[in-house]
């Protein structure tokens, strides 16, 4: 029993195995190019074995390495075979991916076990664990559109997403300029720097705070995309439009949680300031301002993905014939739903570094703050 | 006014009420006092005494409602706009984003001074209170007792003369507050600062003062106002003369005497 707990994983592994290989072959009867006997051989043993060996006392950093390299290179020979015979896959099929699976999820769970000595090290685990997980999503995603031959238009395997990322680079490097170098980060600069302004004078002036911030939490709460064929009216079809957009959408989360932030400071260091005899802008300054930062960069970052939501969805309302909003509908009227998802990956990947750029900005500025200070 | 020139705060007939949903609430009334320059001036009294609003009063931070008070011969909002008191509170109130130096830096840079004499007095007052050496950490990662120094330092920091504190060590353990407190009659005889000291507990206010004001709830007033016998220098041992004892049996004596039990 305790050996077994050990690895649970590799057990399941192993009875997935016995069954695979009592309902072989893996592939239909009438699949054009069936899996050669060599490499069918050598899936089994490389699973079986590997199954057997997470059971073994051996070093952590060995094993995981064992079952990183087994996992992945079955994972790779079992997609391989399948390329040509899509919709042919059988049972054994997938009970071997759910094997392979079961091998990386053993290697992830030995892999979270290991304390590293270095820096260096612990990082690289840090980026190591989601790494994996993010493979198996897509080794998974790509056996069953493969294996069970889904249909292209409902949903493309990742390979075929990945083949026309890598052919359309300038197509995509395009529309990445035109929306989010263009649109997203002059509308995001803009909107929440006027919100900031906006929230500093509804601050210094009674009758602005009164008077605006419950209509800005009235506008905040409209569905501000509905804005969008307003803004291309005034603005026209080019970026211009939907910079104006994102300013709108970024504009109200800013000056909301700034004006919040701003009150967050406590009375005790407000009355010290107070005994110095320091000014508005001095107490701002040097009290108040850092006080917010929390509260800003919470704002910073829901706008970030908020500047490329409002920029993308804008582009559906009329763009010249370049940008990623553009691209989409374009693209999924002319059933080419690869392209589609290759654009949602890029806009994926931007959003992420986007956000990404923040969060560490952040956790420079607000190192002091108790939730990030980490002993 | 007729401030004789070694008083540093004059209060004469001093009221403070605060007007409240249950109607007013009279946190001090008719006080007349006075702190001479030099004085290490404590007030004792039970919660709701008003000690903390005095001081408040002094440092500008409350005003008075009616009466009349002056410090350094100036309107407490004069003396606050010339920067003539630094005040600690209960708490350290350090900026956690400022390293020591920086928090110590911070009211010599509202108040102007040059970068070379900032460095100077973070360095001498850092030394004043024992932390040199800190002046890189930040706040939290130090503890309570050297935060609590910290705000001293910083409050020490400009060319004030007089040191309002409420409740400084309030907080802390009681070995590190004889500690702080024995390091606090150092840094009183080496600065001549005037201190005003807030406090609730006997001991340390006979060990510290030169005066003791006691002071009594609803409304809050002065109820005895003692010298102490006790020497300028003062070693821990102190507490257990008979001199020391004999005064603190005063301030006890007029704490009760002012405390009702009505409640």
């Amino acid at each position: 029993m305790t050996v077994f707990l050990r690895s649970w994983q590799g057990a399941v592994a192993l009875i997935l195995c016995l069954a695979a290989f009592a309902s072989l072959p893996l592939l239909a009867a009438d699949a054009p190019a069936p899996f050669g006997t060599g490499t069918l051989l050598l899936i089994f043993l490389m699973i079986a074995g590997t199954a057997l060996i997470s059971f073994a006392g051996i070093s952590p950093s060995l094993l995981s390495t064992i079952l990183f390299v087994v996992a992945h290179l079955a994972a790779w020979l079992l997609l391989a075979g399948i390329a040509g015979n899509e919709g042919k896959a059988t049972l054994a099929f997938f009970l071997m991916v759910t094997a392979s699976w079961l091998i990386a999820w053993r290697c992830v769970a030995v892999l979270s076990g290991i304390h590293a000595k270095s820096a260096a090290g612990s990082t690289f685990l840090r980026l190591l664990i989601p790494a994996i997980f993010g493979a198996w999503i897509l080794i998974i995603w790509e056996a069953i559109t493969r294996g069970f031959g889904i249909p292209f238009i409902l949903l493309p395997p990742p390979s075929a997403i990945g083949a026309r990322l890598a052919g359309s680079v300038p197509i995509l490097w395009a529309d990445v300029q035109q929306t989010i170098f263009k649109a997203v980060l002059f509308g995001y600069v803009v909107g929440c720097a006027s919100g900031f302004v906006v929230a500093i004078l509804a601050d210094r002036f009674a009758f602005l705070r009164r008077g605006l911030i419950p209509i800005g939490n009235m506008v905040s709460a409209l569905p501000i995309i509905g804005v969008a064929p307003i803004m291309v009216m005034w603005f026209g079809f080019d970026w211009q439009s939907k910079a104006a957009v994102v300013i709108v959408m970024t504009f109200f989360p800013m000056l909301v949680n700034t004006v919040v932030g701003l009150t967050a400071s406590g009375a005790m260091e407000r009355d010290l300031m107070r005994s110095y005899a320091s000014g508005y802008w001095q107490t701002l300054a040097k009290l108040r301002l850092p006080a917010a930062m929390p509260f800003i960069f919470n704002a910073l970052k829901i706008n970030s993905t908020l500047a490329l939501i409002g920029a993308i969805v804008a582009e559906f309302f009329g763009t010249p014939i370049v940008g990623m909003g553009f691209r989409i509908s374009t693209e999924i009227g002319r059933m080419n739903v690869d392209m589609v998802w290759a654009e949602i990956a890029v806009a994926a990947l931007t959003g992420s570094v986007f956000y990404g750029v923040v969060a560490l900005a952040e956790r420079a500025t607000t190192f002091w703050h108790p939730s990030n200070r980490g002993g | 006014m007729n401030n004789a020139p070694s008083s540093v705060v004059s209060a004469r007939k001093l009221g403070l009420t605060f007007e409240t949903g249950d109607g007013p609430v009279h946190a001090l009334s008719n006080v007349d006092l006075t702190v001479n320059k030099g004085d290490f001036v404590s007030f004792i009294g039970p919660s709701g005494c008003g000690k903390t609003t005095f001081l408040r009063v002094i440092a500008d931070l409350e005003k008075a409602t009616s009466g009349e008070i002056t410090v350094n011969g100036m309107t407490p909002e004069e003396a606050r706009k010339s920067r003539s008191y630094g005040y600690v509170f209960q708490a350290p109130a350090l900026y956690p984003w400022r390293t020591i130096e920086k928090n110590i830096a911070l009211p010599l840079e509202i108040m102007g001074y040059s970068a070379t004499d900032r460095k100077a007095r973070i360095e001498r007052t850092l030394d004043l209170v024992n932390l040199a050496g800190f002046g890189k950490k930040y706040p939290w990662q130090l503890s309570g007792g050297m935060q609590q120094r910290a705000s001293i330092a910083r409050a020490l920091a400009f060319d004030a003369d007089l040191l309002l504190m409420d409740e400084p060590f309030g907080a802390l353990d009681e070995i590190v507050r004889d500690h702080l407190n024995e390091q606090l009659l150092k840094l009183w005889a080496r600065t001549q600062k005037t201190i005003c000291f807030v406090t609730h507990s006997i001991p340390e206010a006979v060990y510290l003062s030169t005066r003791i004001v006691v002071m009594s709830p609803r409304p809050g007033r002065v109820t005895d106002v003692i010298d102490s016998t006790l020497p300028k220098e003062r070693p821990l041992e102190i507490r257990e003369t008979p001199e020391f004892l004999e005064i603190a049996h005063r301030v006890r004596e007029g704490l009760r005497a002012g405390h009702s039990y009505e409640e």
